[in-house]
């Protein structure tokens, strides 16, 4: 039995929910966005992720009406919302501050979008009673927001932003507020609430893991610009970039000169002294070209011995360990001056023993670990 | 609890001595049986009843307040209003100019705006009457409204509005929904204080009040060149009375929303 996999965006005959196209925005002088083009398909969990800055605060409020596109235009369905004001628009926004009126119950809070909309009572308190259970907060639906937790309220603010069944909800930082315990539970409650609604999501966010939990697409955003935009297994094994291969995640770079040294294999020249490190690449590159390879400590084995049938192998000294419970990372330095990160599971109770401090020890990995980047 | 150094008794003493003394000696003479104002003639409350007979000075006490009823309620639409445009208007043209001009009445001499006042409506031919002492009232305790109110919007959280914005209102919605209740407590306080304003306002209501209408401050200075009466006293003691027990009202809303605050927070803090 096959089973479909979730892919609109390689689907050419998929039209998209959402369409940025060539947009701009400036404030005065300073251009937030810049002639940016990106597809967001319905019932995607669509993350923009980027440093503080980035311009990915903007491209929510633009989704949401509450900036002006400058150049350009945003599609929604097919329909130019550029001059839709926020009110008309079927958006709905979950803030980061959750934004929840404070002179309002819980109940009413949730009640707020439907009774602009004039549906009947009946109507609205059938919704409201979903919605209070799609959150589990049946209980607390007389309290006032001040009167629940953090937790809660998170809760409250997601519940009133759905109760319109919007045809895309934004998610600005939505568990910037919360503990790690509690984030990495609600991350997987956001995933589960998106599921069985059906609606599409676009979450800004500045922590990489969050993105990589709950994206089904995300993108990395820089100075305005979108860098790269994948899957997170995609982003994190082909990032596309040296920003991207160190936004997300861990990873070594060692840049170098490559020549090539058959098909689609290549020798890095990076150190006097060294053996040049092969390694595969699908991006072709020329004679003499500077390259930048990324390596993912836990793609890179330590070892005390010489490995015999590692590709790339090289020696040198333990300068640190930091060991983090379930994985032990070694900062190892080369002859050259060069550190490189190597991380090992920790899947016996006792952390290796036979590795510490200015040890000696080798590290190596295979042709196929690490990515070639231009830049 | 402990006990006070000599020197913050006799301060504390000397300082409210100095506030409230004169106050008490015209309180305690209220109550003089003597129609000669310095001379203690035994206890008494005849002059309350006289002054309850005083048809002028009724009269006069009932424009005060419709006066203040009226202007105060002016003001704080109109000072909301300004408050609202110059903190959320974001930067228009001149905004730094009609902020400045919104607060320069505060600190413009009181004769010089009653002055300009009269001289406006002799100007346009507005007779002087209940009308034009509501008007100038409310020019003058706008400001303090919209000083008010502005403090208590800067504050406030932008994105409830553009969450009710989202959720689909109408920006005068948002306004009535949202921002207006959470406000309240600021207009009402405006409000208050533009009605303290003109209810003991002489100088600005001595310029624009005419033949027709009167207020109290005016009743009671014009009443006291002639001679301090008991039943003055008597008028000022209930003035007292009414501003006493507004301003401890006010002050006991005011605590108790504090502790339910604080109580609410701390069940908050017990659901985490």
């Amino acid at each position: 039995m096959s089973q479909t996999v979730f892919a609109p965006w390689e689907n050419p005959d998929e039209k998209p929910l959402i369409r940025f196209q060539n947009v701009t925005k400036r404030f005065g002088e300073f251009t937030a966005i810049d002639d940016l083009t990106l597809d967001i398909y319905a019932q995607e969990f669509f993350a923009l992720l980027g440093p503080s800055g980035c311009g990915k605060t903007t491209m929510m409020r633009m989704l949401a009406g509450f900036e002006t596109v400058t150049e350009g235009r945003i599609e929604l369905a097919g329909q130019d919302i550029g001059h839709v004001p926020p009110n008309e628009r079927a958006v709905n926004m979950m803030f980061q501050s959750y934004a929840l009126f404070p002179h309002l119950s819980v109940w009413e809070n949730i009640a707020f979008g439907l009774k602009r909309d004039k549906k009947s009572k009946g109507e609205i308190e059938a919704r409201v009673e979903e919605m209070l259970k799609l959150v589990r907060l049946e209980k607390f639906a007389r309290r006032k927001p001040h009167q629940i937790s953090g937790g809660q309220r998170q809760r409250v603010a997601l519940a009133r932003s759905l109760a319109k069944a919007p045809k895309l909800l934004l998610l600005d930082e939505p568990l910037g507020a919360l503990d790690k315990k509690l984030r990495q539970e609600t991350q997987f409650e956001l995933m589960d609430i998106q599921e069985t609604t059906g609606t599409t999501f676009v979450i800004v966010t500045h922590d990489q893991e969050e993105a990589m939990t709950v994206a089904s697409r995300v993108a990395v955003m820089d100075e305005g610009l979108i860098v790269q935009v994948a899957t997170p297994a995609a982003i994190y094994e082909y990032p596309n970039s040296v920003y991207v291969a160190d936004f997300i995640g861990d990873v070594n770079i060692i840049e170098g000169q490559v020549s090539p040294s058959g098909d689609g294999e290549y020798a890095l020249t990076w150190n006097e002294g060294q053996s040049p490190i092969e390694a595969a690449s699908q991006t072709v590159f020329s004679e003499g070209q500077k390259a930048h390879l990324a390596i993912r400590p836990e793609k890179i084995r330590i070892s005390t011995e010489k490995p015999e049938d590692a590709v790339n192998a090289m020696q040198g000294k333990v300068l640190d360990i930091a060991y983090l419970g379930n994985l032990s990372t070694y900062h190892v330095e080369l002859p050259g001056g060069q550190i490189i990160k190597a991380q090992t599971a920790n899947t016996r109770r006792l952390a290796r023993r036979d590795i510490t401090w200015e040890d000696p020890v080798w590290i190596s990995w295979s042709a196929t670990a690490g990515v070639m980047l231009e830049q | 609890m402990k006990r006070m150094s000599w020197f913050n008794v006799t301060s504390l003493t000397l300082g409210f001595a100095f506030l409230y003394l004169p106050m008490v000696v015209l309180v305690i003479y209220s109550f003089n049986s003597s129609k000669l104002v310095t001379v203690w003639a035994g206890f008494s409350t005849k002059w309350y009843g006289e002054l309850f007979q005083n048809e002028a000075f009724l009269d006069a006490a009932w424009v005060t307040i419709k006066v203040a009823v009226v202007s105060s309620t002016f003001a704080t639409v109109l000072g909301t209003m300004a408050a609202y445009v110059l903190v959320r208007g974001g930067r228009f043209m001149g905004r730094t100019l009609f902020s400045g001009m919104i607060y320069a009445p505060l600190v413009m001499p009181e004769v010089i705006t009653g002055l300009s006042l009269l001289l406006l409506f002799i100007g346009i031919g507005l007779d002087r009457g209940v009308l034009t002492i509501v008007l100038a009232h409310t020019t003058f305790s706008m400001c303090y409204v919209s000083v008010v109110v502005s403090s208590r919007l800067v504050s406030f959280d932008r994105s409830l509005e553009e969450a009710a914005l989202d959720l689909g209102s109408t920006p005068w919605e948002a306004f009535r929904l949202v921002t207006l209740p959470i406000i309240a407590p600021a207009v009402i306080s405006g409000w208050l204080l533009a009605f303290t304003l003109s209810l003991d306002d002489l100088v600005i209501a001595s310029f624009t009040s005419g033949p027709s209408a009167t207020t109290l401050p005016i009743k009671i200075f014009s009443a006291v060149r002639l001679g301090v009466s008991p039943e003055i006293n008597a008028l000022s003691t209930i003035m007292i009375l009414i501003v006493t027990v507004g301003v401890v009202t006010a002050s006991l809303v005011s605590k108790q929303s504090a502790i339910r605050a604080q109580k609410d927070a701390r069940a908050a803090e017990r659901a985490d």
